[in-house]
Formats: structure tokens, C-alpha cells, sequence
């Protein structure tokens, strides 16, 4: 409240360990269960994001010349600046805040699932073994951050993988370590135009193709892409409306006088 | 099997329908009972399946006959076609009706199903979507509504009904042409996910264009089919044009289908092997290019069974079209999904429910030849 201007935060992946002290800060704050998780072969744990987990580390092994390479990418929800599930909602179940966070309303969720067809980075999960399921995601710990906290996982990570911060400051914070560092980071901050941009953003050394990013989300805004349509709705209906009376006008003109009167012109069969 | 007009209503066919109706009604209680998860196969990576493809994309597509006969028969007044606009507004009534249904089973939270009418938000395609099928389906309620008014012989309310048939007819057009292209715009927001041979900044009008080909290929088929059921003469004038409509319809979807794949460059992919090319192709040769090759034959529109066999596949193709853009806009994830069987058994049991329906309304109200008072203007 005190200062509402929009928040963001900077993922170093160079800097994160795999700790997963991120995903336990998450449950405690955000009152997650746990879900079963069996070995697969890989140390990413749960597999994916789901209801009860609204972030975790991907643990990604990479082969090279030298040596194997690890990265730690830390998923959750992006805080599009302008969502695609927020669009989507039929109903303003899902908001952007002035914070930053994409926040979601259950009392006015009607279980669509759009918000899940439409996020470009698989982020919004379900409770599918509920009966009145809610739509499950990272809150950037809204109420936190509304009350001048910083998030639960940026609060708790040793490293300081992550930097919380107004969005402006995050952006110039990464553009200067990239500066700073030459060769260090590949040399792209994911999330400043992915999606038209997003409130969480992300510094790798690695090739973010290679590590798990989704790299073909366009850079536009995808509301956007519907707005297009749904913005000439208004012409639609008034050209429709136009043009089908006159034509229903010219084409029944003859037939006009002897509809009026009752039983008809109807034979045939 | 079916005997005439006013044989008994409970024949082995309609035995059949309300065995598949109880299935599908336990299937549906269990849904409600016990969930989402527990009942279907849809998972975070794939949230949209059978119920949405079917019950509600191919749904409201299958009952477009209701917009493209009222728009010929009062906007372009091609009165041949008039014994069938009631048929065909019935049809897409009880098609919406059950859209409706599917989409209460549907969503996580069946009670809040009105929400969408008191919550706006207006940037949303789904928002609009629910109000049009809404609106549309009260109009199509008006619509049919004669059909109990001249039972009851309640000529004052038929009387203002018949003055009421433009504006209604119009506003049905403009609804459909809104909401039929809406479920195709749904996939705009998708373009990192769906694959480039559906995806599209036309999939609106493709949706729309389909839809038209779908109405017709399904009032044709509904035609023959009830002429066949009820025992009444085929209509075959009807038919036959009808058919060529159909054909037409085709002819211009697949214009613009290709046009708009060969404009984006997406053709390679048509070819280049796989599930998705293949599942494309089947849905375009099998669903479009050869019923519209066949119906544009006179011996096949002369023949009830050639329109018959020739629509079937337009209906085929075009609802798997919708199963194609709804499966393959999930699918980059690595996902897969089978319908359960008590997926299954609720889409089955939606349409016995519909065509149950349709049998009943037949049977007991003036649908095929309007009493003497008729049907609107």
C-alpha cells in the first residue's frame, strides 16, 4: 500500500545451489500438503508443479565436453504483466494486483479451466481429486508483499539467487550484471519480453532452451490475440444486424403481402 | 423397425436410448460425487478432453442447421426449405440444451455455472461465449416455442411470436456467428501451444465456416434419418439441395483452409509425416474434400443413401477437427489422454438423451407439418 508500485524479482540461476529450501519456505507459507512422489531417474522432485506445490527446483543435467554441466531452475508463476489466464477468466477470477502478484479468487472461479489452456508456461494447476477444486498457483505471496514482506522463498534462499524488488529496479539490476559480467550469463533476461513481459525474470549461464524454458512464447501480450476478436464484437452485431434486414427486406418483398395473412406459401414435403 | 407416426413410443430403439440415458446419468452422478479426478482422465498437462472437444466445440457446431436454415428460409427466403426450418430450429435447440448440460458437467464447480451472467469480465472469450449460448438458447426457445403454442392453440401468443420471427431469426444469425467463431478464437491465446496446422489468427472464421458445413450436413442427415424413423416420405428436393449447400459450404471452407495454410507458410506441415499431419489430413480428405467431391455429384444428391453416407463424413470430419485443435493444443507438453469410460458413457448418454428428445418432440408436437395455423410467418 505504502509504496504500490509494481514488484518483481531477478532469478540468478547461476547463483541457486538446489537446496529446495525455496519449495519448503513455499508449503509452509502458502499451507501446502504434500503429494506422493515415487524415483524416476531424476532428482526433480515433485516431477512437475502441482496443486500442493506451487514452485520447485528443476534439477537439469546437462553433457558436456568438459564436464557435466547441473542447473537449478527454480518454476512458478511468471506475474505476467498482462496474464493471459487473467484474460481468459470468464468470470475475474484471476487479477493482476497492483503489486505485481496474479492473485485467484475461488468464490468466483466456475472450474473452466481456460486460465490452464491459456498460460503460456503451464503454471495454473487443479485439485482434480476435489469436489469443489480450486485452481492452484504461486501467489508471490500477495499478502505478503502488500504488507512490505518479500516473498517467502526469496526470504528463505541462502544464496540469494533471488532479488525482490519494484520491477524497474529488477530489470536494471539484471541489464547490470549482465553488463558487469561479461560471459558469464547467456545474454538474454527471460521474462522481459516473454509474454509481453513479466514480473518475474530470469538470469541462466546456460542456453534457457536448453535448461526448460519454453522459448517460443511470443513476445506480444497474448490477451491481445483475443482482444483482436472480441473488440469487433460491437461492429459485428450492428453490420449483422444491417445487412441481414436488408437483405431479408429485398429478398421478401414479393412474398411480403401474402405472408401477413396466416397458412401460406408452405407445401412441398 | 419404427412403426408409423402414433406407434407406441417405448420401441426397442427408444429401450436402447434410455438404457445408454441410465448409464450415462450413474456416470454423471458419480462425476458430481466424487470429482474431476476420479472420474476422468484430464490431469494439469491436459485439462480440456472429450467433454469439451464433444460435448461443447463439436456440440454447438453440430447444432448450427439451426442458424443456416433460418437464414435461408426467412432472411433469403428460399421457401423450399421452409418444412425443415422447424425441424432444424428443434435440433439445435435440444443440440444447445445439452451443451449446456455438458458444460455443467463439465466445469470443476457445476453451481457456479451462472457466475459468468453476474461476473464480468469482458476481455474474456469464455465470458462471451456463456452469454451467447445463453442468448441463443432463449432465442431458440422463442423459436420453437410456436410449436407448443399452435398445440395448446393459444393463437394470440403464436400471433405475436409470428410478428417476432425476424428479429428473432436475426439475432440468432448474429449470436451464432458470434459464439461459433468464439470457440475457435478460445485457441488465439494459444499460439506457443497449438500446432501451426491448426493455429491460426483466421481459426475464428474457420470455425465459423465449418460450422455452416456441419449445419447443413447435419439437417440433411437428421432429414433423411426422421423421413426414415417416422416413416414419412424422403423429402427429396429438400434433401438434394440441401446436399449442394453442404457442398458448397465445403468448397469454401477448404478455399480459405488451404488459402490460410499456404499464406502462413504452415504447408510443409501438412506433409511431413506424423500424428498431427496425419490427423490432418484425414480430417480434410476423409471430411471435406470428399464429401464435397460426392455431393457435388447430381447421382449422389438423387440417391438418399450416397447424400446419406456423403454427410455422415462431413459430420465425421468436422468434429474431429474440433478433437484435433482441442488435442493438439496440449499435446506440446508431452501429455496424453484417453477418455474414461464414464467420460464416454456422459457424451453417449447426452446424445440419447438428445435424440430421446427429439423422438418425443415428434412425435407429440406439430415439428414436420405444422398444424393448420403453421409456422411462423
Amino acid at each position: 500500500m505504502a509504496n504500490a508500485k509494481p514488484k518483481g524479482v531477478l532469478v540468478d540461476l547461476t547463483r541457486c545451489i538446489g537446496c529446495r529450501g525455496c519449495q519448503i519456505a513455499c508449503k509452509q507459507w502458502n499451507l501446502r500438503g504434500v503429494k506422493h512422489t515415487v524415483m524416476y531417474g531424476n532428482f526433480t522432485n515433485p516431477p512437475q508443479l502441482n496443486s500442493e506445490c506451487y514452485t520447485n527446483i528443476n534439477y537439469v543435467e546437462q553433457d558436456q565436453p568438459a564436464r557435466p554441466v547441473w542447473s537449478f531452475v527454480k518454476n512458478q508463476c511468471m506475474h505476467c504483466k498482462n496474464p493471459a489466464c487473467a484474460s481468459a477468466c470468464p468470470v475475474g477470477a484471476l487479477v493482476k494486483t497492483q503489486e505485481g502478484p496474479v492473485v485467484y479468487e475461488f468464490d468466483r472461479c466456475i472450474g473452466c479451466r481456460y486460465c490452464m489452456i491459456a498460460c503460456p508456461f503451464q503454471i495454473p494447476k487443479y485439485e482434480w481429486d476435489k469436489t469443489l477444486p480450486s485452481i492452484q498457483k504461486c501467489t508471490f505471496c500477495s499478502e505478503r508483499v502488500a504488507n512490505g514482506l518479500i516473498p517467502a522463498c526469496v526470504k528463505v534462499c541462502p544464496t540469494q539467487t533471488m532479488y525482490f524488488d519494484d520491477h524497474d529496479k529488477v530489470i536494471a539490476e539484471a541489464e547490470r550484471r549482465l553488463k558487469s559480467s561479461p560471459g558469464k550469463y547467456i545474454n538474454h533476461i527471460y521474462g522481459k519480453e516473454e509474454a509481453g513481459g513479466t514480473s518475474w525474470v530470469y538470469l541462466s549461464s546456460q542456453p534457457f532452451e536448453d535448461i526448460g524454458f519454453n522459448t517460443k512464447v511470443p513476445k506480444a501480450e497474448l490477451p491481445d490475440l483475443t482482444w483482436a476478436s472480441l473488440s469487433k464484437i460491437p461492429y459485428a452485431v450492428v453490420g449483422g444486424a444491417v445487412v441481414l434486414s436488408a437483405i431479408a427486406y429485398f429478398r421478401n418483398r414479393g412474398s411480403r403481402a401474402e405472408g401477413t395473412g396466416g397458412s401460406d406459401s408452405e407445401k412441398e414435403g | 423397425m419404427e412403426t408409423k407416426k402414433t406407434g407406441s413410443f417405448l420401441s426397442g430403439g427408444t429401450i436402447v436410448l434410455l438404457v445408454l440415458m441410465a448409464i450415462g446419468a450413474y456416470a454423471a452422478i458419480y462425476r458430481f460425487a466424487f470429482g474431476l479426478g476420479a472420474s476422468t482422465d484430464l490431469q494439469d498437462n491436459f485439462p480440456w478432453g472429450l467433454w469439451v472437444g464433444f460435448d461443447v466445440l463439436s456440440g454447438v457446431a453440430l447444432a448450427a442447421g439451426g442458424f443456416t436454415v433460418t437464414a435461408a428460409v426467412y432472411i433469403f427466403n428460399m421457401k423450399k426449405y421452409k418444412p425443415i426450418a422447424r425441424p432444424a430450429v428443434l435440433t439445435a435447440f435440444i443440440g444447445y440444451l445439452m451443451v449446456i448440460v455438458g458444460l455443467i458437467v463439465d466445469i470443476g464447480k457445476p453451481l457456479s455455472f451462472w457466475h459468468p451472467l453476474v461476473m464480468w469480465n469482458h476481455h474474456s472469450i469464455m465470458f462471451e461465449v456463456v452469454w451467447c449460448i445463453t442468448l441463443y438458447t432463449t432465442v431458440l426457445a422463442l423459436e420453437f416455442s410456436s410449436a407448443f403454442l399452435e398445440k395448446w392453440g393459444w393463437t394470440g401468443a403464436l400471433k405475436v411470436m409470428k410478428g417476432l420471427t425476424f428479429p428473432l431469426v436475426i439475432a440468432g444469425i448474429i449470436l451464432s456467428y458470434l459464439h461459433q467463431s468464439s470457440l475457435g478464437a478460445f485457441f488465439l491465446i494459444v499460439p506457443a501451444k497449438l500446432n501451426p496446422i491448426w493455429y491460426s489468427p483466421i481459426i475464428p472464421q474457420l470455425f465459423y465456416l465449418s460450422a455452416i458445413a456441419l449445419g447443413l450436413a447435419m439437417v440433411t442427415f437428421e432429414s433423411v434419418v426422421s423421413a426414415r424413423a417416422f416413416g414419412r416420405e424422403q423429402e427429396k428436393e429438400i434433401v438434394s439441395g440441401l446436399g449442394k449447400g453442404t457442398s458448397i459450404a465445403l468448397l469454401v471452407y477448404l478455399a480459405v483452409r488451404v488459402a490460410d495454410l499456404i499464406v502462413r507458410g504452415a504447408m510443409p506441415m501438412v506433409f511431413q509425416g506424423g500424428a498431427a499431419s496425419t490427423a490432418f489430413l484425414i480430417e480434410i480428405v476423409v471430411g471435406v474434400v470428399l464429401p464435397m467431391i460426392l455431393l457435388s455429384m447430381k447421382s449422389t444428391r438423387e440417391s438418399v443413401n450416397g447424400t446419406l453416407l456423403s454427410v455422415s463424413l462431413v459430420i465425421a470430419g468436422i468434429v474431429m477437427n474440433r478433437f484435433n485443435v482441442t488435442f493438439f493444443a496440449q499435446t506440446s507438453s508431452g501429455a496424453s489422454y484417453f477418455p474414461t469410460w464414464k467420460e464416454f458413457a456422459i457424451t453417449i448418454g447426452l446424445v440419447s438423451l438428445a435424440i430421446f428428445l427429439y423422438r418425443l418432440a415428434a412425435m407429440y408436437l406439430p415439428v414436420f407439418h405444422p398444424a393448420g395455423a403453421k409456422t411462423g410467418r
